[in-house]
């Protein structure tokens, strides 16, 4: 396999996408978004529950390819307990870093655990809109919309 | 022997390899690997023979058409109507007047949906189309229907991916169908519709119809038009033409009667502001300086077909396709979608554990070009109970060796993601 694509799909992105983390519907949530990207059609919703502005809950859903499912995956288990501020500030942080990830290829200093392996898709900037989606998502989520369309020249 | 070798591959024949040369784009690598295109359905490269008649034009002979006397634009006007007179020929026009050039397949559409159906419709009829149409041709349908209070109805498709012929006849005798649309050959499964029995069909209901040809026109499917069908358009970009340029071809007695698509130069015969007359079709449609360069490029893509062996080239892509479809039993997760008899070269898949996109990703980064997603058939993808499907679409200068190439990919995508 050829080295950057072996960076791609590294194991820790297989193994969110074979076996995601919180990967369902969330019955309870007080917030949900589904947000889509038409050049695809793969589709991510986001479910969360607030209370006492805490994240005390956080699944997703969605047909979706490997870089997608595995940022949907990470982003369920970064975000828990987080204040929604918090999340807010952090969705928003990683967004502006994966959008620049064909700029500069390393995964930021202040990132730690799997979420650095999404930084991989800097090589392969058509498929940077996979990771970021579901953290665009996030964002419509926590604004109360309950749909988001990627625009076709976002990343 | 492994499981990846069972079936032998065919040699490529020399006549393959011949045309092969044509085609400059062909010797490019993509990531340290030769270009293996099976992305054709979605554009297909251009021969020399088309990038130095552009070429030339650009060099010698470009000026504006159809308003100068002096010798450049003459002979520009003369090239921009010598391919008018290829494409009518190419489809089986009865008079060269009836060659509309367009953007594309797309415009076409557009330019038939507003100009001939909409003044047509009242609330309450029923545009047809099928299940299995490209956006291009139920997008601009949807728009005339909103604006005039008819319906689109779409005729189903089966699991096969076959147009359900019976429930298409039924809808035309029993509802109030005014304009039906259909797609010869679909660009996300391959089928082949069974074109003169669809234009039988709406010509016994007396409907107009449509047939959308620019997957059929690429493997040699030109006979819409002769068969009767009112309209046909197609791309010429995905028959070795520049993009930009496209063609509407119709009936000239009906071409008079609509009004024109947009307004501007060169499609009216005088102006004042106390009104306006326009010119007969083609010109009334025409409106501006149009794609003159492209309009060549397209002349010059059906003198080089005619150039070829053309049934011995498409018998090669028929034998890709099978030899695909053949070695597709190999991957015990991987489904073909669309298994009609009679299809075009496409060979469109999933892949158990993988997604199209991921597929596409792999494939790249050795040199293979495919497409993944929902092609432009969203209602299509919704009635198969699937998100999309990875497409690898053959022209005749494609081999056996990349089709080898491409299943050596799917196995490693599959032991990866399996
Ligand atoms: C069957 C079919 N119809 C229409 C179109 C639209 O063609 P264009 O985008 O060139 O206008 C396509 C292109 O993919 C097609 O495959």
């Amino acid at each position: 396999m050829n080295a950057q694509l072996a960076d791609l799909y590294q194991e820790i992105i297989l193994r969110h996408h074979k076996s995601p983390h919180n990967c369902r519907a969330l019955p309870e949530a007080s917030h949900r978004s589904q947000g889509r990207n038409p050049v695809c059609g793969d589709e991510v919703e986001i479910y969360l529950n607030i209370e006492g502005g805490h994240i005390r809950g956080v699944t997703f859903q969605g047909q979706a390819c490997a870089i997608t499912r595995a940022s949907a995956s990470m982003l369920t288990e970064a975000l828990l307990g987080k204040t929604t501020g918090e999340a807010t500030a952090f969705a928003e942080t990683l967004l502006k870093e994966l959008r620049a990830a064909d700029q500069t290829p390393e995964a930021p200093a202040h990132l730690n655990g799997d979420l650095r392996a999404l930084f991989a898709v800097g090589r392969f900037p058509a498929r940077i809109p996979c990771a970021t989606l579901p953290w665009i998502t996030l964002k419509a989520a926590l604004a109360g919309q309950p749909r988001t369309l990627l625009s076709p020249s976002a990343k | 022997m492994t499981a990846q070798s069972l079936t032998e591959s065919p040699a490529t024949p020399p006549l393959v390899e011949r045309v092969r040369q044509d085609f400059p784009i062909l010797e490019k690598t993509v990531h340290g690997h030769p270009l293996a295109y099976l992305d054709n359905a979605a554009s297909i490269q251009r021969p020399l023979a088309v990038i130095s008649r552009v070429d030339a034009y650009e060099r010698e002979g470009h000026a504006n058409i159809h308003r100068g006397v002096h010798t450049l634009s003459q002979s520009a006007t003369e090239a921009y109507e010598a391919a008018r007179a290829k494409v009518a020929r190419f489809l089986g026009a009865q008079r060269e007047e009836e060659i509309i050039f367009t953007r594309g397949a797309t415009e076409a559409i557009n330019l038939v949906a507003q100009s001939f159906a909409r003044p047509r419709l009242r609330e309450g009829d029923v545009i047809l189309l099928t299940e299995m149409e490209h956006h291009a041709n139920i997008v601009p349908w949807q728009m005339i229907a909103a604006a005039t209070g008819a319906r689109v109805v779409a005729a189903p498709v089966t699991e096969e991916g076959e147009l359900d012929l019976e429930r298409f006849g039924t809808l035309l005798r029993e509802e109030p169908v005014k304009m039906c649309a259909v797609v010869h050959a679909s660009n996300s499964l391959g089928t082949i519709n069974p074109v003169q029995k669809l234009v039988e069909l709406c010509k016994t209901a007396g409907v107009p119809v449509l047939v959308d040809i620019a997957q059929a026109v690429p493997h040699g499917l030109t006979g819409a038009y002769a068969a009767g069908a009112d309209f046909v358009v197609f791309s010429g970009h995905k028959v070795f033409a520049p993009t930009g340029i496209g063609v509407l071809c119709g009936r000239y007695g009906t071409l008079e009667t609509m009004p024109p698509y947009q307004g501007g130069g060169d499609m009216i015969e005088r102006v004042s502001f106390a009104g306006t007359t326009f010119k007969a079709p083609p010109a009334r449609f025409e409106a501006g300086t149009p794609h003159i360069s492209g309009a060549i490029g397209l002349g010059a893509a059906i003198d080089y077909l005619d150039s070829l062996d053309l049934p011995a080239l498409y018998a090669h892509e028929s034998a890709l396709l099978r030899y695909a479809t053949q070695r597709a039993a190999e991957l015990p997760g991987l489904r073909i979608w669309g298994t009609a008899p009679e299809k075009v070269a496409v060979f469109s898949f999933t892949l158990e554990g993988a997604h199209p996109h991921d597929i596409a990703t792999f494939l790249d980064t050795d040199g293979i070009a495919v497409r993944a997603g929902h092609h432009c058939c969203q209602p299509l993808m919704q009635r198969l109970g699937i998100a999309g499907t990875a497409r690898a679409s053959f022209a005749f200068y494609n081999t056996f060796e990349e089709v080898d190439r491409l299943f050596r990919g799917l196995h490693r995508i599959a032991r990866i993601f399996g």
